[in-house]
């Protein structure tokens, strides 16, 4: 029983997480129709902002709630710069072209981002630079020694994983005679709720909400209604990008390993449990999160855990073949 | 006597090209050949994708697993028969037919997966689409590793090298034939209009989902040859060979070619392959420059190198202009 | 219909070709079974390594280990008085990608030394060009059997200064049984990962030799951040012990998970958790776990430490097992090469297939008739932060 019990909370730990990546796909789907491919790796690039901000801080010998309000306040602000980024330039240019075209761009800043972030570090790649002139039999030039010295030399990060530091202190308790909760898997829990509450809240009682939603029914009328249609879509997508930043920080406090391809995986799970639940409805995506995380739980605990990631695929298909609107979503007609 | 005419415009290519093929291969140095069946394998993949994806119109990012299927099946093939000659025929001749053998079992069993896979995926439209044969590309590798017959993580080694430039080239030819004897067709024109408008294709009678089945099925044939010209080069077959970074390689290719268009995905598929050769240095940048060509084009150029136009249209349209006494 | 047509004369015109073929392949190996000798008066040593991707500081560290062995016999006057230089192409972590690189520096830059790769599946696919073109080829670091066997025949020119996954899976077997005293150990393999997969086969069967009882075998992928799953169904079978053959990356983050669920018993892996960074980020939770390895840098014999210190003069930091693996390899190779009656591959070949008793840092090495290095391993076990030298097991 109590195997069962840990599976079930360790079930709904993970499924919190991708309900709060699930979150942000399932906005930004709902008002540009367009699966941002991206969204996974704004997660793995919040994670990484928070691993400078803690290694500049110096968290990991030092920790105080200071800091750790520091970490995820500013990797937050960073994950939003850089969703609005994303928007801004490669997102909107092609707001009137077949969505096709959007999505292979998603797909091309998704790579960038990991194939980017596995790139040696600026200073290590201007060394690089010097040694291929020194090998023709050029000599370098003092200033352009001296700039290199400028790089970063810590990023971009490189390929090996990177130990991340606890932004606050880990508790374990043992409930209900052999079940391990920590206080991560409860704050994990308690957020993601707390979000889902508050976009809910925002999309059905604010104004905001409602242009949102116009936005999301017909952008183009929208627009001739006087709703500032581009505003609308960069706040939802740093809304959405502000989301995976606390789940990226909430995944690497408690699983303290980050790499730049950790967002892959969890980017393409949250998109299932996003459609699971009913793409462009914020509570189907928690529903979706939760849902997925059990059965991948399930499924490895006690059947073949080595079929852990084909559960997800698999979910997704049967969905899309059996209810494509998702369990909460609605039906939606294609009118010619 | 068109049927004739028909035929002699399929299979002339075939004979040019083996003569042309030989000489090729007694000419080239090793390394160079290597060289030519990484290109032979990547334009089959861009061209074979092209169909789906530039003909029809939908947007399949899971190309690689059908490579792995077909190169697997050939693989258990030639490792089967390893030890067996055919009576009667020299060893060169023996090893030709069972190499023609495991590829025509590649080719059959890639349909096979392509038709499992096409069948219920080509309901949906557009994103999902993509996402769902993402999910399958995933399903099948995870399938491979979990397999013991095939070796698993580990894969099959020992395959004998039969692929050589002569193959390499006629799988070439094939495909390109294929493509272009499609385009030219009345099938060919009902995968147009599904790709101009599915739900007026539909309204006019076309079969929508039975053609994207059958293109479906067709890509993923040739995309299994080309996985099995690959892996009995190097000899070795893993499942880390066959991933979605893999698929989005082939997809660039098609991208940056013109969907829609043959020469454009030979073109693309044959300059980035040397392109990459070219910059073994510059490994590390490699994905970091496909995805930075991918944004810049869809930003710029959609449409590609050579949209929808075929190099060997140009001809007859300049002729056609040259009748017409100068400019239209 | 159409398509039909043209796969028949795709048929037809095969068959033209089966009639006709040549294989022109086939008969290279006999032409180049003797790889041009070193033109001039220079050796160049070819490196194919995973210098990017997820498995990065293997290759960074193996090159490391090769460069400072070749400094080291340069400083000496070369071999046979000509100076070594080295290239490194990388694999990015692909067999298909070891291969175009192997065909590179053998065919285009005609390397007279081949090293490489840590992982089985590289080298395997580096393994028939060294073969068809009769270059001598080393692997550091690749463990299983199939690299220098290819079924029954061991392939003429390729040799490996490490022990195989046979050997590592029962060193830790008979650890666990003999010292440990253990009889249920539960395992926690990497699917996706052929090492991992074999090690922990070799270990299973070892361990059930041995009369123990494996009570649990479950597996992840690589890269997974999750482990719960998994160790929640162990823990609640009551193993003594768990078998971890995995790379480090994940194996740090398993011994947290499996200590935040309460799970008290030790760890057991293989050479796969050397890294520095395993206890950086497994932390106390890998605090009294075992693994096997291919050298201790505390060993304190003066060969090894010599090593160290040079290694760490040179690049800093410690090396770790397989930078000292690629030291040995490109160490053996240069001993070969200096005994070789000339420099044609066929007569390195033979010297390296000939050494005996050589005095490597990973142990004293002597390649067998499956072109293996018959050497003992050491059990490390993780205390206060670093690795400790705890027992060395001979073959």
């Amino acid at each position: 029983m109590t195997e069962f019990l840990q599976h079930l909370v360790n079930g709904v730990s993970l499924g919190t997480i991708y309900a709060l990546i699930a979150l942000g796909y399932t906005m930004v789907y709902g008002v540009l129709k367009l699966i941002n491919f991206a969204h996974g790796d704004v997660y793995m690039a919040a994670a990484y902002a928070g691993f400078y901000i803690a290694t500049a801080l110096d968290v990991r010998t030092h920790p105080t709630v200071g800091k750790a309000v520091a970490v995820f306040v500013g990797s937050m602000v960073f994950a939003g710069a850089l969703g609005w980024a994303i928007e801004r330039f490669a997102y909107r240019p092609l707001r009137n072209r077949p969505r096709l075209a959007t999505l292979i761009t998603a797909i091309g800043v998704s790579f960038l981002l990991e194939y980017g972030f596995q790139l040696p570090s600026l200073q290590s790649q201007g060394r690089t630079f010097e040694e291929m002139l020194r090998g023709w039999g050029w000599t370098v030039p003092g200033w352009l020694d001296a700039a290199i010295g400028f790089l970063p030399a810590s990023f971009p990060p490189g390929p090996t994983p990177r130990f991340f530091p606890e932004p606050f202190v880990r508790v374990d308790w043992t409930v209900l005679g052999g079940v391990h909760v920590s206080n991560y898997d409860v704050v994990s829990f308690l957020v993601a709720v707390a979000f889902m509450l508050g976009l809910q809240w925002i999309v059905y009682r604010t104004r905001f909400g409602m242009a949102m939603r116009a936005v999301s029914f017909d952008s183009k009328v929208a627009g001739l209604m006087g709703i500032p249609v581009n505003r609308v879509i960069a706040t939802t997508f740093v809304l959405g990008s502000v989301l995976a930043a606390v789940a990226a920080l909430l995944v690497a406090g408690s699983r303290p390993r980050i790499d730049p391809i950790m967002g892959l995986m969890p980017g393409l799970k949250a998109f299932v449990a996003a459609v699971f639940g009913g793409i462009g409805n914020v509570p189907g995506a928690m529903l979706g999160g939760i849902v997925l995380g059990l059965a991948e739980e399930m499924v490895a605990g006690y059947a073949l855990s080595s079929f852990r990631d084909g559960i997800a695929f698999a979910i997704l298909i049967l969905m899309l073949l059996v209810r494509p609107e998702g369990l909460l979503g609605r039906v939606t007609v294609e009118k010619v | 006597m068109r049927r004739a005419r028909l035929v002699l415009r399929s299979g002339a290519p075939f004979l040019v090209a083996l003569p042309l093929l030989w000489l090729l291969q007694g000419a080239l140095p090793q390394y160079y050949s290597f060289v030519f069946v990484n290109i032979a394998v990547n334009v089959i993949l861009a061209v074979s994708l092209n169909v789906v994806n530039g003909f029809t119109g939908q947007f399949s990012i899971g190309h690689a697993a059908f490579m792995a299927v077909g190169a697997y099946t050939a693989a258990l093939v030639t490792t089967g028969m390893e030890s067996f000659q055919i009576a009667g025929l020299p060893l060169p001749a023996s090893d030709a037919v069972v190499f023609f053998l495991a590829i025509v079992a590649g080719m059959a069993a890639a349909s096979l997966a392509g038709l499992l896979v096409g069948i219920p995926s080509l309901r949906l439209r557009g994103d999902y689409l993509a996402i769902v044969t993402l999910g399958f590309g995933e399903i099948i590798r995870v399938i491979i590793e979990n397999t013991k017959v095939l070796g698993q993580a580990t894969g099959i080694s020992g395959l004998p090298p039969f692929t050589n430039v002569v193959w390499a080239g006629m799988g070439i030819v094939a495909t390109v034939v294929m493509a272009r004897r499609l385009l030219l067709s009345t099938q060919g024109r009902a995968l147009l209009a599904i790709r101009e408008d599915e739900v007026a294709a539909e309204a006019m009678g076309v079969d929508t989902v039975g053609w994207k089945v059958r293109a479906f099925v067709i890509s993923a044939a040739f995309a299994g040859l080309a996985g099995v010209l690959l892996v009995h080069k190097i000899q070795l077959v893993t499942p880390r060979m066959f991933t979605f970074v893999k698929s989005m390689e082939v997809v660039v290719m098609v991208v940056l070619g013109g969907m829609g268009s043959i020469t454009g995905s030979i073109v693309a598929a044959t300059l980035l392959t040397v392109a990459l050769e070219s910059l073994q240095a510059a490994d590390q940048y490699r994905m970091v420059i496909f995805s930075l060509l991918l944004i810049v084009l869809m930003l710029t150029r959609p449409s590609g190198l050579f949209g929808t136009r075929e190099i060997w249209d140009a001809v007859p349209r300049w002729m056609r202009r040259r009748a017409d006494g100068g400019k239209p | 219909m159409r398509a039909v047509r043209a796969v028949a004369l795709l048929a037809a015109s095969l068959a033209a070709v089966a009639c006709q073929s040549k294989k022109p392949e086939a008969e290279a190996p006999a032409k180049s079974a003797v790889a041009p000798a070193p033109s001039g008066d220079k050796i160049l040593v070819g490196h194919v390594g995973s210098m990017t991707g997820s498995e990065a500081t293997f290759g960074q560290s193996t090159d490391n280990g090769i460069r400072l062995a070749i400094e080291q016999w340069n400083a000496k006057g070369g071999v046979k008085g000509k100076p070594i230089s080295l290239r490194t192409y990388d694999s990015q972590g692909k067999p298909e990608e070891a291969a175009v690189a192997a065909t590179r520096l053998i065919v285009n830059d005609k390397v007279n030394l081949l090293l490489g790769e840590v992982a089985s599946s590289r080298s395997l696919a580096m393994a028939p060009v060294a073969d068809a073109n009769g270059t001598p080829m080393i692997t550091p670091s690749s463990t299983n059997p199939r690299v220098t066997k290819d079924k029954d025949k061991v392939r003429p020119y390729v040799f490996r200064v490490c022990f195989i996954d046979p050997f590592q899976g029962t060193v830790m077997a008979k650890f666990a049984r003999e010292k440990l005293k253990i009889d249920k150990v539960a395992i926690l393999r990497d699917v996706g990962n052929d090492y991992s997969m074999g090690l922990a086969d070799y270990f299973l069967a070892k361990f059930k030799e041995l009369g123990g009882t494996v009570v649990d075998d479950q597996s992840y992928k690589a890269g997974d951040q999750d482990f719960k799953a998994q160790l929640t169904a162990i823990k609640n079978r009551n193993p003594q012990a768990v078998y971890v053959p995995g790379y480090y990356t994940d194996v740090a983050l398993i011994a947290r998970q499996a200590r935040e669920l309460g799970m008290k018993q030790p760890l057991l892996g293989g050479d796969g958790w050397d890294s520095a960074k395993l206890y950086e980020i497994g932390g106390k939770a890998i605090e009294g776990s075992f693994y096997s390895n291919h050298y201790s840098p505390d060993d304190p014999s003066p060969r090894i430490q010599e090593f160290v210190k040079a290694y760490q003069v040179r690049f800093g930091g410690v090396p770790d097992g397989l930078a000292a693996q690629g030291y040995d390899a490109a160490m053996v190779g240069f001993d070969a090469m200096s005994r070789a009656a000339d420099g044609s591959g066929a007569a390195v070949r033979d010297a390296i297939a000939a050494t005996k008793g050589y005095p490597g840092v990973t142990g004293i090495i002597t390649i067998d008739q499956n072109h293996d290095a018959v050497k003992p391993a050491v059990v490390l076990e993780v205390k206060d932060g670093k690795s400790v030298f705890v027992s060395t097991v001979n073959p």
